[in-house]
């Protein structure tokens, strides 16, 4: 096994709601290899966003450790990149201003970075568009951007909240492919990949795209399997069409609605 | 010139209505008896604009001043007021219940007091001005610095981003279309302002040449002053749109 980089022990979060206390997650242990892609899935309200917010040190757990990179997580890191629903783009800044911004948040030099902001502009096929602002963008173009703004930095892990969820479904699986191109599937070694931990509630998109997929029992959120995908990389459109695929959805798709006969699969 | 086509095919159905009220104007004081100082005719008030015994660009200065300055006071302290707001939970307990309460009150019955505090001049008018306007900046203000993002805080925090950079490079420029939307609300409130004062204690403009008709009965220029006035009110409004276009392009329905 490669060296962790995220690692949750007895992770317990419980908060105050109006109604009294609501425990939102419980006893999740994980630990997520460097250079992996692990999904979490799981039904709305399961907490698979608060957890993610919690390994970035936005929210502390009531119970249990994480640590990144060795480091107990108490407060935000900043080696992250972070890619939400929505892209949340400055609309009074241009694109180019806008996948700068970390670098001006964080106090670094931006002009120095304006190089690397436009490399990944044109990775993300938006060179022309450097100078445009968010709202003459696609909602597709707009979350390529806000991908380009997390990776400014070069961290070593990316942290997606439902990155694809508000995009139309063709969008979505084109944003898949992309987003595994510009991972570096098929032109790095697996140790030179970012860790990737990605929320989603799209099982085929889980499957699609990870190494991991974690499934997420209903409120309090609890670990209720994690499955390798052993699907071949590079991953390609035809792969959708593949029995070993359809396989995997529905056992996940079993997993999640209680329905498990997992063991017949497997 | 395709522009100025597409602007009068917008706008020929008010002017049609416009030159029909002042034709049916001109012909009830022309042929239906009424008194000249109780209506005066459109062409006996278009003579008063222009010609007659006001010295018009007095007073056009003295009540363009005040209402400037009004604008501009109003903006300040309410872009203030609001920024402390947004900024300090402390401040805003103690500012907004205060706030309402200025707000509440009729600032026209203030106004007779600033005359015992500050006497006669364009400063009082001003602060009516300023006074009966800065609301609205304040709430705007404080609006706008504080609908951001839950996700682009975060995003601040993931890069240890201080409150100040925050503030500066999201919050700010987030409040600006709200504040330019509520600095035309004060342009018009400037202009309610200012008459207001110069209607209780004034010896020059615009407010102060329609009180002196009262005496002397010369409802044509009384009339003339409130065309006068509209425009310098039109004036100032139409230039903070223009502003608010150029300065927040990105802004969608802002007006």
């Amino acid at each position: 096994m490669a060296n962790e980089l995220i690692e949750l022990d007895k992770l317990g979060m419980i908060y105050e709601a109006a109604s009294g206390p609501v425990e939102a997650l419980a006893d999740i242990s994980l630990s997520v290899g460097a250079g992996e892609f692990v999904s979490l899935v799981g039904p709305s309200g399961c907490g698979k966003s608060t957890l993610l917010r919690i390994v970035a040190g936005l929210r502390p757990a009531t119970t249990g450790t994480v640590s990144v990179a060795g480091r107990r997580v108490t407060k935000p890191i900043n080696d992250i990149g972070m890619v939400f629903q929505a892209p949340i783009l400055l609309k009074w800044r241009t694109i180019l201003e806008n996948v700068l911004l970390p670098a001006e948040l964080a106090g670094k030099d931006a002009r120095a970075l304006r190089g690397r902001a436009l490399e990944l502009l044109e990775m993300a096929e938006l060179h022309g568009f450097a100078d445009k602002l968010p709202r003459e963008l696609s909602g597709g173009m707009q979350q390529r951007a806000s991908l380009c703004r997390a990776l400014l930095l070069d961290p070593p892990l990316l942290l997606m909240d439902e990155p694809f969820g508000a995009l139309d479904a063709m969008t979505r699986d084109d944003m898949a492919l992309e987003l595994l191109r510009i991972w570096g599937e098929r032109d790095l070694a697996r140790e030179a990949r970012k860790t990737v931990l990605f929320v989603t509630h799209s099982i085929s998109e889980a499957v699609f795209l990870s190494d991991r997929v974690v499934v997420m029992s209903p409120r309090p959120g609890r670990i209720a399997a994690d499955l390798k995908i052993d699907l071949p990389r590079p991953r390609t459109v035809e792969l959708r069409a593949s029995e070993a695929f359809g396989r995997l959805n529905l056992e996940i798709f079993r997993i999640l609605t209680g329905r498990s006969s997992a063991g017949m699969l497997g | 010139m395709t522009k100025f086509a597409g602007l009068s095919r917008q706008y020929w159905p008010t002017l049609v209505l416009f030159a029909f009220l002042l034709a049916s104007w001109q012909a009830a004081v022309s042929f239906g008896g009424i008194r000249e100082y109780l209506l005066p005719a459109p062409l006996s008030v278009w003579n008063a604009l222009w010609h007659g015994d006001t010295s018009w660009g007095q007073h056009i200065w003295t009540t363009t001043l005040e209402i400037v300055g009004a604008f501009f006071m109003a903006a300040i302290v309410g872009v203030a007021l609001g920024v402390a707001i947004a900024w300090s939970p402390l401040l805003a307990n103690a500012l907004v219940p205060f706030l309402v309460f200025v707000n509440t009150l009729p600032k026209v019955a203030i106004a007779p007091l600033f005359l015992i505090w500050m006497g006669y001049g364009i400063f009082p008018n001003m602060l009516m001005g300023a006074l009966i306007g800065f609301f609205p900046v304040v709430i705007n203000t404080a609006v706008g610095l504080s609908q951001v993002e839950a996700d682009m805080l975060d995003l601040g925090r993931v890069f240890s981003a201080p409150k100040w950079k925050i503030f500066l490079k999201i919050r700010l420029p987030n409040a600006l279309p709200y504040i330019l939307s509520a600095l035309k609300i004060t342009a018009t409130a400037a202009v309610v302002g200012a008459i207001v004062g110069e209607f209780v204690a004034s010896q020059r403009g615009l407010g102060y040449v329609i009180v002196a008709t009262q005496s002397s009965m010369n409802t044509s220029v009384a009339f003339a002053a409130l065309i006068w006035i509209s425009a310098v009110g039109l004036a100032l409004y139409g230039l903070v749109v223009v502003v608010a276009r150029l300065w927040a392009p990105w802004a969608e329905g802002i007006d």
